[in-house]
C-alpha cells in the first residue's frame, strides 16, 4: 500500500545542496508540513487571532472556539473519552515533565491536596526502560533524586527489544510509576504495551507512555492501550513546532497538582493561597500557542483523511525496504531487528553504523547526495552505550516518503562506506 | 575538487587513522593543564593535557573518540603545538579559528603559513555543523593551556 502525497508538501519541492534533489529522511526528528497546516496557521492569524479563555470580544470568542475544537479533534484522534483529557504543552518533553513535575509537587505537598498515587519518597520505585529518549528518562531520574525514590529500568537485549521476562522483577510492589516509550526513536521497535500495563496495574503503578514516534505513524487509541498518560509531539505529526499534548485519564489529571504556575489556571487566589481549576486548565498557565493548536488540528485532520491504517501500511513497506536494505549491506550494521521476522514490529526508522566510520562522516556523504538524515546519539545515549556505539546514522520516513527516496538513501550509504573505506583502508 | 574531496583530503584521513599525541601523558614536575570537551550535538569527546616548560609547549597529549574531522584536527594540533613558543601557539590557534571562519574561501598567507597540514581543514569551514567537530580539540587546547599558564604563575 503506497500513499502518493508528496505534492501536498511545499518544502519537498526545493532542492538540496548544489541543486540536487532533496530526499528528506529525518522525520523522526521533525516532519515536514502539508499545505493544509500552513494555511490553517496563516488563516488563524489573518482572521481570528486573539488571546483565548479570557476577554469577551468577538475575536476572543472565535479564537477560544477554534482552540477548544482543536482539543476535541485531537482527543478523538487518540481515542480519548473526552476533550478534557487533553492538555496542550510546548512539546512532548514538556508533557512528560508535566507528569513528573506534578508528582514532584505532590511529593513536596504543594499545588493543592496531595493524592497518594502521586506522592513519592524513599521506599517507592520509579521504573523506566533502557530504550528511552532522554525526554522520558531524565525527568524520572531527577524525580527519583528529588524524592528519594528508587530508580530502576527494564533492560533491552542486543536488538533493543525489551526483556519481558524482567517485568515482574523490575516492576515490583513498591513501583508507583512505569514510564516507557511506545516506539523507540532509535530502533523503531513498537513496544508490546499490554504486558507492561498488566504488570503495572497488578502492583498499582501508573503508566506514562511516550507516544512521540507512535502517534504520527500508527493508529493509537489510548483507551485500548489501557495506559494512564500519553505524551505526543505536534511537530513530528505534520503539525507546527511549539505544540505538544499530554493525554491523561480525567480523574488522574484532576488530581495531579500543577508544577508550572500562573494565570488562567485558578479558581481563587489570595495573598495566602491558591485554588486550582480542574484539568486541563490547571496545567495551561499563561498565554497559549493558539495558532499552533489550530494548525495541529489541521494536521490531525490531514492524517485522518489519509487514514492511520493506510499511513501505517505505507510506512511498513518503507520500513522493510530500509531495514532489509541496510541489513544486507556489507560492513554496515543495522541497529535492531529487520522487522516482524524477529518477533518485533518496527516503524520506518532505521539507525545504522558503517564499520569504522563515524556517523557524522557518513551523514556528510549523504548530505552531499541531498539526503537529510540524523547523526549522533539521537538523544538516546544509554541505548547507544548498550550497543557499544558512540552514535549512529538514522533515516526515518513519513507519509510523503517514497520508495525512490529509500533507494537513493541506500545507494548513498554504500557510497559513504566505499568513500571512507577507500581512504582509510578499514 | 568536489566539496567532499576537499573536506576529506588524504592528509586528514591519514591523521584520523593514525592520530598523533593520542594517550594521555603525565609530564611530572612541569606545570600542566587538562581539559575535557564534549560536542553536545553528537557526544564526541576529547580530554587533552598540555604541559609547559618555560616559554615552550613541552607536551600535548589527548584521549577521545569522534569523527574523522575531530580526530584529525586534534592530531594536527598536536603536531603544530609541541615544541613551539607559547606566544606563537596563540598565533597558530588564532589562524586555525580564522580558517574555520572563512567559509571555505581561504585565509591570508600570514595565517596560512602558520598552519601547515592544518590548512587542509579549510573545506570544513563551509559546513557550520562540522566546524564544531574541527574545533573540539582546539577548545580543549585553549582551556588546558590557560590552566597550565595559571599553574606556572
Ligand atoms: C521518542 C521521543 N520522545 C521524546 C521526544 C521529544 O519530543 P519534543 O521535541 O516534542 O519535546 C522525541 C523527539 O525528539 C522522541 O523521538
Amino acid at each position: 500500500m503506497t500513499l502518493d502525497v508528496r505534492h501536498d508538501f511545499p518544502l519537498l519541492e526545493r532542492t538540496a545542496r548544489a541543486g540536487k534533489p532533496l530526499v528528506y529522511l529525518d522525520s523522526a526528528a521533525t516532519s515536514q508540513k502539508p499545505r493544509a497546516v500552513l494555511e490553517a496557521e496563516q488563516a488563524f492569524y489573518a482572521r481570528h487571532n486573539a488571546a483565548v479563555s479570557r476577554g469577551a470580544h468577538v475575536l476572543a470568542e472565535e479564537a477560544t472556539a477554534a482552540f477548544e475544537e482543536a482539543r476535541a479533534t485531537f482527543a478523538r484522534f487518540i481515542g480519548a473519552s473526552s476533550a478534557r483529557e487533553v492538555v496542550w504543552t510546548q512539546n512532548a518533553t514538556a508533557a512528560l515533565n508535566l507528569v513528573a513535575g506534578g508528582m514532584a509537587s505532590a511529593s513536596a505537598g504543594v499545588g493543592g491536596p496531595a493524592d497518594p498515587r502521586f506522592v513519592l519518597g524513599p521506599g517507592d520505585r520509579i521504573v523506566v526502560t533502557e530504550t528511552e529518549h532522554h525526554a522520558n528518562l531524565i525527568p524520572w531520574q531527577q524525580l527519583a533524586q528529588r524524592t528519594g525514590a528508587e530508580f530502576a529500568w527494564i533492560p533491552v537485549d542486543d536488538l533493543g527489544r525489551m526483556d519481558t521476562h524482567a517485568l515482574d522483577e523490575v516492576i515490583n510492589a513498591q513501583t508507583k510509576v512505569v514510564a516507557f516509550t511506545h516506539v523507540s526513536n532509535v530502533t523503531g521497535i513498537v513496544t508490546d504495551v499490554a504486558p507492561l500495563v498488566q504488570r503495572a496495574r497488578a502492583v498499582g503503578a501508573l503508566t506514562v507512555v511516550d507516544g512521540c514516534q507512535s502517534v504520527p505513524h500508527l493508529p493509537v487509541n489510548v483507551q485500548e492501550l489501557g495506559v494512564d498518560f500519553l505524551a505526543s509531539s505536534g511537530h513530528k505529526m505534520l503539525g507546527p513546532t511549539g505544540i505538544g499534548a499530554l493525554w491523561g485519564r480525567a480523574e488522574l489529571l484532576d488530581a495531579l497538582p500543577p508544577s508550572v504556575f500562573g494565570g488562567s489556571t485558578i479558581t481563587k487566589v489570595t495573598m495566602e493561597k491558591t485554588e486550582w481549576l480542574p484539568a486541563p486548565q490547571r496545567f495551561e498557565a499563561g498565554s497559549q500557542p493558539v495558532a499552533q493548536v489550530v494548525a495541529l488540528a489541521a494536521a490531525v485532520e490531514y492524517l485522518q483523511n489519509l487514514g492511520m491504517e493506510a499511513v501505517a501500511a505505507h510506512e511498513a513497506d518503507l520500513a522493510l525496504q530500509m531495514r532489509s536494505g541496510l541489513a544486507e549491506m556489507d560492513k554496515v550494521r543495522l541497529i535492531g531487528p529487520v522487522g516482524n521476522s524477529e518477533g518485533s514490529d518496527v516503524v520506518a526508522i532505521a539507525a545504522f553504523a558503517v564499520e569504522g566510520v563515524h556517523s557524522h562522516d557518513v551523514g556528510q556523504v549523504l548530505d552531499d547526495d541531498g539526503i537529510c538524515v540524523r547523526v549522533g546519539h539521537h538523544c538516546n545515549q544509554p541505548l547507544h552505550a548498550k550497543f557499544g556505539l558512540p552514535g549512529s546514522t538514522r533515516a526515518s520516513a513519513h507519509v510523503y516518503t517514497t520508495h525512490e527516496d529509500v533507494e537513493a538513501f541506500l545507494n548513498s550509504v554504500e557510497r559513504a562506506r566505499d568513500f571512507f573505506h577507500a581512504r582509510s583502508a578499514v | 575538487m568536489s566539496d567532499l574531496d576537499q573536506m576529506y583530503q588524504q592528509v586528514i584521513m591519514d591523521h584520523a587513522r593514525e592520530a598523533h599525541g593520542r594517550g594521555l601523558q603525565d609530564a611530572a614536575g612541569l606545570p600542566q593543564g587538562e581539559s575535557h570537551q564534549v560536542n553536545t550535538t553528537c557526544g564526541d569527546e576529547v580530554t587533552m593535557r598540555v604541559a609547559l616548560d618555560g616559554t615552550l609547549v613541552a607536551s600535548v597529549s589527548w584521549e577521545g573518540q569522534g569523527c574523522s574531522i575531530s580526530q584529525a584536527s586534534t592530531s594536527v594540533l598536536h603536531d603544530l603545538m609541541v615544541g613551539v613558543n607559547v606566544e606563537d601557539s596563540d598565533k597558530i590557534a588564532e589562524a586555525f579559528r580564522a580558517l574555520m571562519g572563512a567559509q571555505g574561501k581561504g585565509i591570508d598567507d600570514a595565517h596560512a603559513d602558520l598552519l601547515g597540514d592544518a590548512n587542509a581543514f579549510g573545506g570544513v569551514g563551509k559546513y557550520p555543523a562540522r566546524i564544531k567537530c574541527a574545533l573540539l580539540g582546539w577548545m580543549a587546547w585553549k582551556d588546558a593551556l590557560a590552566q597550565a599558564r595559571e599553574e606556572e604563575r
